[in-house]
């Protein structure tokens, strides 16, 4: 199967504090890797060092064989390949929703606007949210504004998507419609790298799950051995810390 | 009241208003070159220029316009540079200002999240995509009521032009009290055409406000 994302020996520190260490993943075209861990292990690190947003002390991360991390070309050409959304949807909440979606392409991309507006519409279309391609931001609720981040990440048509606690900052009935957006991401064959705490979630949409603690990989495996048969002690306390 | 005095008083105080309206207007918009062009040095952190600016908004801003003003028109000549009283009154109501608009841009500028910065940059956008799509409209609505304020309170500050020999309304007012000891009419008539100069940008300012904030924040 084609690599499309390599992390060989990633080291990230910040002065004395390591909270990366030595880090390996490599991640197939279509796969979708969940990684999980408490908080403060270094799970959005990672993440945030696969687009370029923190310096890496040593290793690399490449994607589809070229290296981007440390970075030799201009960052935003490689950011244009990979997709990232964040916990707080960040959407520019002075565009509407349609506009959100087609500034990076026009701008960036030198996109036809009138395509990218088709392409949007399409997208939303069928995240069920077309009727709000004019709202703004602010009018749309929280749920509705991460599908529409994670749509217009994929306006970019990157390679990966990598998608950061998407799910955090929602109310718990809104989760559900944001979930059901990656999964059908995941069904189309899209790679994804996703960091969360949704444990049933993760167990649905993964090929392969992580485990992190402490900077380090502990566990990794299919989602079947992962959740029933973990190896480690540490994963096993971490997962049981979710049952009442 | 007489109404004959007011109707006499008029002209001088229209002539009056027109100059103080001028010279407001003039230093408004040295103010806002200024203003802008310090708080992108002070932004983006450029050396040398971000500490003189710094040191120009500290200066301007904790010292009154009327000492400015006599610095300016008394103080200049002495060093051999000699300018009238209205360029004098525009270039200290400009440098005044400047130091405030600098600080509202600036706080519009800080105001914008750093995530916003982030999300931009992680859909491919390059620094100055980010600048000018992202932050700097962004920047600009969150200023907007600081600098409507700026600018009612600078018309207002030209009150102090008298004290430099320009014929503004103030000065006109205590010119004609001291001639004809008309008090009532000479600040009756102060009082409106300071409100007939000032409602308006008040009013003009709130649409303003409420047209480019009611994307963002829906009031």
């Amino acid at each position: 199967m084609e690599e499309i994302l390599n992390i060989k020996n990633l080291t990230k520190a910040y002065d004395d504090i390591v909270v990366l260490e030595q880090v390996n993943l490599t991640v197939h075209k279509g796969e979708v890797v969940v990684i999980v861990g408490p908080s403060g292990c270094g799970k959005s690190t990672l993440l945030r060092c696969i687009n370029a947003f923190e310096e890496i002390r040593e290793g690399t991360v490449s994607l589809c064989g070229e290296t981007i991390n440390p970075c030799r070309e201009k960052l935003n050409k490689v950011r244009e390949r990979i997709g990232m959304v964040f916990q707080s949807y960040d959407l520019f909440p002075h565009k509407t929703v349609l506009q959100n979606m087609t500034l990076a392409p026009v701008k960036v991309k030198k996109a036809n606007k009138k395509d990218a507006e088709q392409e949007a519409l399409a997208l939303l279309e069928r995240i069920g949210l077309s009727t709000k391609k004019d709202s703004y931001p602010r009018q749309l609720s929280g749920g509705q504004k991460q599908r529409v981040a994670i749509v217009r990440a994929l306006m970019m048509h990157p390679e990966v998507l990598l998608l950061d606690e998407i799910t955090a900052a929602l109310d718990p009935e809104m989760v559900r419609e944001v979930l059901d957006v990656v999964i059908n991401l995941a069904k189309e064959g899209r790679t994804m790298v996703i960091v969360t705490h949704e444990l049933a979630f993760a167990r649905a949409v993964a090929d392969r799950m992580v485990f992190i603690d402490c900077g380090r990989i502990v566990e990794e495996g299919t989602p079947e051995e992962f959740f029933e048969n973990p190896k480690t002690d540490r994963l096993r306390k971490f997962l049981d810390s979710f049952s009442y | 009241m007489d109404t004959d005095v007011l109707i006499s008083y008029l002209p001088g105080y229209a002539e009056a208003f027109f100059l103080t309206v001028r010279i407001g207007l003039i230093g408004i918009a040295i103010s806002f070159v200024l203003g802008i062009v310090s708080a992108f040095c002070i932004y983006f952190k450029i050396p040398v220029l971000r500490r003189v600016f710094n040191a120009y908004i500290e200066i301007f801003r904790n010292t009154p316009l009327l000492v400015q003003l006599f610095f300016i028109y008394f103080g200049l000549p002495k060093i051999g540079i000699a300018i009238s009283a209205e360029v004098c009154g525009a270039l200290g109501l400009g440098l005044l200002g400047g130091s405030y608009m600098a600080e509202g841009f600036r706080s519009g500028l800080d105001a914008v999240a750093l995530s916003q910065t982030e999300s931009a940059l992680a859909l491919g956008m390059t620094k100055s995509g980010l600048f000018f799509h992202v932050i700097l409209p962004e920047a600009f609505t969150l200023s907007v009521p600081a600098i409507v304020a700026n600018v009612i309170f600078l018309l207002k500050e030209t009150s102090v032009f008298s004290a430099i020999s320009l014929m503004d309304l103030m000065f006109t007012a205590k010119d004609l009290i001291g001639l004809y000891y008309n008090t009532t009419e000479a600040l009756f008539l102060l009082v409106v055409f300071y409100i007939v100069m000032l409602l308006p940008v008040s009013i003009i300012g709130g649409i303003v406000e409420k047209k480019v904030r009611y994307k963002m924040f829906g009031n």
